[in-house]
């Protein structure tokens, strides 16, 4: 057996868990925060997302440290190089959760120029993927992974009923705010982002699983 | 296929070393065993150009065709073992010169031209890596020689019958880095004109330089298949377990 080795391979897994709930905590106080014009929750979600960022560069030096000392092989090495992937995409859900926060804030004294509707919606959908993907690494669950990926449409779907709502506000001329109808489209774009983040993760954790990837048949 | 080898029994008087094995060993491919000690990894290996015929009680079972034809059958084991050379785990040259050690399966075989002779030195020094370092200390005892050294010279004495097969059991075991470097290089040259067959107890080797690898545990062969497979995703959980430490 060795010891130190499955020791660090159940770190990391661990360290993984842990930043994913991290995202999921961070992404439901961007929607709340959103929702509620809370620039309080909104400065929260920002600071959670330095924590993220130091999550990644610690799971980083844990992975390329397994990858020199321990030259995993087999589901161990599915394992660190999918982490090493994945990693990167939980980093830029935290910092476009950090970004719908800074918009909130932003747009906190004011009223939205509509209710709004299919944001949150896309949002609601988003945070699901996020918690999926990470439940399927936690319970290496290819149906929930590959289920992940089936969802995109729906926030794609979404993102473009925002993007003809707005539209259609500006060319009546229902709203005098232009300026916040580019800040919404920017946070549903934001949404829209999280979601393709979440499914590259789901992509990683099925390789994790089966070893396979859809770009390559990697082994 | 350079080797059929179906359904195989080995055993040592009563001790069943090699059960049931079927496999069969690709030309200009470097195929690796590996596997726990005493799982029969060597055991095959040395079956493969009947080095087990004198231990005392060894017997075959099922058949292993060189080119088609039946190894056991054919009572001309010189000639076999000209056609399937071998290198072991401790570099053994002769206590004699390097060109004594390289011409002495040539004058074996009957060769005396003292031309054709220097030829083939020549030749299998090189084709062995080791002809810059040894050109100018040919008359030099081999065992004046560094012990990575010395392996490439038994390396150069195998190739120098031309055999078709290179059995190696564990062939850099005994060897710093950099010598296993230099024996790893040289065998991926010899791939193109050989069919290798390496023992090792060193996974990252067997990654490195094979293209097939055979897993052997108690006897029998877990999985065999692409080197990248098996050490990427194998079939079984006994390769797994056993690639990734967790047991053996």
């Amino acid at each position: 057996m060795r010891a130190t080795f499955t020791e660090q391979i159940e770190f990391l897994n661990t360290s993984l868990i842990e930043m994913g709930y991290l995202l999921e905590k961070t992404i439901t106080a961007t929607v709340q925060a959103m929702l509620n014009q809370n620039v309080t929750l909104a400065r929260q979600a920002i600071e959670c997302d330095a924590e993220i960022d130091e999550k990644e560069r610690d799971i980083e030096k844990l992975c390329l440290n397994l990858l020199l000392l321990q030259h995993p092989v087999a589901g161990d090495l599915r394992l660190v190089s999918s982490a090493i992937k994945m990693i990167t995409d939980m980093e830029r859900i935290g910092d476009q959760s950090a970004d719908i926060s800074e918009l909130t804030i932003l747009l906190s004294d004011q009223p939205y120029i509509k209710e709004l509707e299919h944001i949150p919606a896309m949002a609601y959908v988003t945070i699901d993927m996020v918690n999926n993907a990470v439940e399927a690494f936690v319970n290496k669950d290819k149906e929930l992974a590959a289920s992940v990926i089936g969802m995109d449409d729906i926030v794609d779907d979404y993102f473009v009923k925002v993007r003809d709502d707005l539209v259609e506000l500006i060319q009546k001329g229902k709203t005098d705010n232009c300026a916040q109808a580019f800040d919404l489209m920017m946070i549903a774009k934001y949404f829209e982002r999280i979601g393709d983040h979440a499914v590259n993760i789901a992509e990683w954790v099925l390789f994790s699983i089966t070893g396979e990837h859809k770009f390559n048949a990697v082994f | 296929m350079k080797f059929d080898i179906s359904a195989v029994d080995l055993y040592y008087g009563n001790f069943h070393a090699i059960k049931n094995i079927s496999l069969g060993i690709a030309p200009q491919e470097i195929t690796a065993f590996i596997g726990p000690s005493g799982c029969g990894k060597t055991t095959l290996l040395k079956t493969l150009n009947r080095m087990n015929d004198l231990i005392e009680g060894f017997s075959v079972k099922g058949e292993i065709l060189l080119d088609g034809n039946d190894i056991y059958e054919d009572r001309d084991v010189n000639l076999l073992r000209k056609r399937v050379g071998m290198v072991f785990q401790k570099p053994n040259p002769f206590p004699m010169s390097i060109y004594d050690n390289i011409a002495f399966g040539p004058r074996t075989h009957g060769i005396k031209k003292k031309t054709l002779l220097d030829e083939i030195v020549e030749r299998s020094l090189k084709q062995a890596a080791i002809w810059e370092e040894a050109k100018d200390r040919l008359k030099k005892s081999a065992l004046s020689f560094s012990g990575g050294q010395q392996q490439r010279i038994c390396i150069a004495r195998t190739l120098a019958v031309e055999p078709e097969v290179l059995l190696m059991d564990e062939p850099t075991s005994a060897l710093d880095p950099i010598s296993t470097a230099a024996i790893e290089d040289l065998l991926i040259k010899l791939r193109d004109k050989y069919t290798i067959v390496i023992v090792t107890h060193n996974m990252q080797q067997a990654m490195r330089i094979s293209d097939k690898t055979a897993f052997f545990m108690l006897g029998e062969m877990v999985e065999y298949g692409n080197t990248e497979k098996l050490f990427s995703k194998p079939k079984e959980k006994k390769t797994e377990e056993y690639i990734t430490g967790r047991f053996g």
